[in-house]
């Protein structure tokens, strides 16, 4: 807990807007790249992974958000909108680059959506993401109050059916997609009652609670 | 014999403006050496131009998992392939068995270049001036026995030379097989180069098979062995996935991969905004090789 200290003192005055602006900045550079060719032979594969990977780099940062504080002390929280957002923006593109790019045409859109179960799979992912995208903001919070918490559960499985997508479409029996579903699936079983335990007994407060 | 699918010639007897043409602007292989054969000068008529894919994509874009999985992996690590020397086990059914040393085969064999379409699984597509033979010639030299029905095809193995063989992502060796017809084809051909140049190690170095008409992953690369058998030899994607990777693997826009649709493709190096080009039936090349499969259920022998 002494290197969270300092850690969190330093974050305290990095702004979460930085994440914004570092995701489009990204996200807007990939595109030019691909759009001059500087992306190989063929960029709109190469866009789709780009943006598929990185909704899924930061689905892994939004879910360790919890586990990090919990575990380590270190304190993400005032992140953890910019980060749920920006995903939801990078699962977007990759859907329209995708849609717009890759299949160019809505006829064609729906069939993918309707018959190749790794389609159906990311578009889950993404209908899941979208009433948590919409409900990103103070106004929502206060106004859904507690069912505020139980909606956004729902990133439990988007994370999930991202990581599947993913495994999904490769071929081969390729070890980079089990990873990153491997890791979501650690980060969401650190959520359970077993993993809480610990924290309980170190914190004496909860511990004198527990017993009263 | 080499030469038999001359379709560069005939253009040029017929249209000789042709032969101020870009060289790499020769005609495609709608006229294939049985057409041409057949139809003599109606031919031409068919041609249409194939220009090759651009040298730096054709050898830094491709699939060679034996080196990674990621499509500019060969490129990356495929330098530690050793290719000299170089020897090829011909055995099974055949008259004269036994290594034949690469330098041999080069000695025996007439190179000539063919501009083919060249069709991925994965729907990607490029053009590519391979330089090579007919494989048909190099089965000759081994002498096939008439109970030969299939040829079977083996990558190397190396593990100290590959990367990628080091994980299990499908079963090593890569193998590889065609039915006896369909390797007798003129349009079936051993590569040993392409655009003019030796072949490079990421595109299989230093013979490979070319078998234009069907998916990319049947144009097996880094050949060690080919063995004449009387059964269907098992082969590499379909041991992994039968329902996605048949033995035949035939192009074809009306049967779909499991997984994505083949009703089109993407052209290599088209850019970020080209249109997609609708899946040609035999990657273009129905007219030389349906008569190989008449009657036969394509969707079921996929």
């Amino acid at each position: 807990m002494e290197i969270a200290a300092p850690i969190n003192g330093t974050l305290r005055r990095v702004p979460a807007w930085l994440i914004y602006v570092v995701s489009a900045g990204y996200a807007a550079w990939v595109f030019w790249q691909g759009a001059t060719g500087a992306l190989g032979p063929n960029p709109v594969e190469s866009i789709e992974h780009a943006y598929g990977e990185a909704a899924l780099y930061l689905l892994i940062a939004g879910l360790a958000v919890t586990p990090l504080r919990r575990f380590a002390g270190l304190n993400l929280l005032k992140f953890r909108r910019a980060i749920g957002l920006a995903c939801f923006f990078f699962v977007l593109a990759h859907l329209i680059v995708w849609a717009v790019l890759d299949v160019q045409a809505l006829s064609r859109v729906w069939a993918g959506i309707v018959k190749r179960p790794y389609i159906t799979v990311g578009m889950a992912a993404f209908a899941l993401l979208l009433p948590l995208a919409v409900t990103s903001n103070n106004l929502s919070v206060r106004r859904l109050g507690p069912k505020w918490r139980q909606l956004h559960k729902l990133a439990y499985p988007a994370a999930l059916l991202g990581a599947l997508h993913y495994v999904m479409l490769v071929k081969g029996w390729q070890i980079e997609p089990l990873i990153y579903l491997g890791i979501i699936a650690a980060l969401l079983a650190l959520r359970l009652p077993f993993f809480s335990r610990p924290r309980r007994k170190m914190a004496p407060g909860a511990a004198a609670r527990s017993q009263s | 014999m080499a030469h038999r699918w001359k379709n560069t010639l005939t253009e040029r007897d017929v249209t000789p403006e042709h032969l101020f043409l870009n060289r790499r602007q020769m005609i495609g292989a709608s006229a294939g050496a049985a057409g041409l054969a057949l139809a003599g000068m109606a031919a031409p008529a068919r041609a249409e131009t194939l220009e090759p894919s651009d040298f730096d994509d054709v050898t830094s874009y491709n699939n060679f998992y034996e080196f990674g999985t990621g499509k500019k992996d060969p490129a990356k690590h495929a330098h530690m392939l050793t290719t000299e020397p170089w020897t090829v086990q011909i055995d099974g059914l055949v008259d004269r068995p036994g290594a034949y040393a690469f330098e041999d085969i080069m000695k025996k064999m007439t190179i000539e270049e063919r501009i083919y379409r060249f069709r991925c699984v994965e729907r990607w597509a490029m053009i590519v001036p391979w330089n090579g033979f007919e494989l048909k010639d190099l089965l000759d030299l081994a002498g096939v026995q008439s109970s030969a029905k299939y040829v079977a095809f083996e990558t190397a193995l190396r593990p100290e030379e590959m990367p990628g063989v080091s994980s299990n992502v499908i079963e090593w060796p890569y193998v590889e097989g065609l039915r006896m017809d369909e390797a007798m084809h003129p349009l079936t051909m051993v590569a040993t180069g392409i655009y003019g140049r030796d072949m490079p190690n990421q595109n299989g170095a230093p013979l490979r098979l070319v078998v234009p008409w069907k998916y990319g992953y049947k144009s097996i690369k880094s050949i060690v062995r080919i063995s004449l058998v009387e059964n269907e030899p098992p082969t590499a994607w379909n041991k992994y996935a039968p329902n996605e990777y048949g033995f035949y693997s035939n192009v074809n826009p009306n049967r779909d991969h499991p997984r994505w649709s083949q009703e089109y493709e993407q052209l290599l190096g088209s850019g970020l905004f080209a249109e997609k080009i609708p899946t040609r039936m035999f990657n273009g090349y129905e007219e030389e090789v349906a008569s190989l499969y008449e009657g036969m259920d394509l969707i079921k022998y996929h």
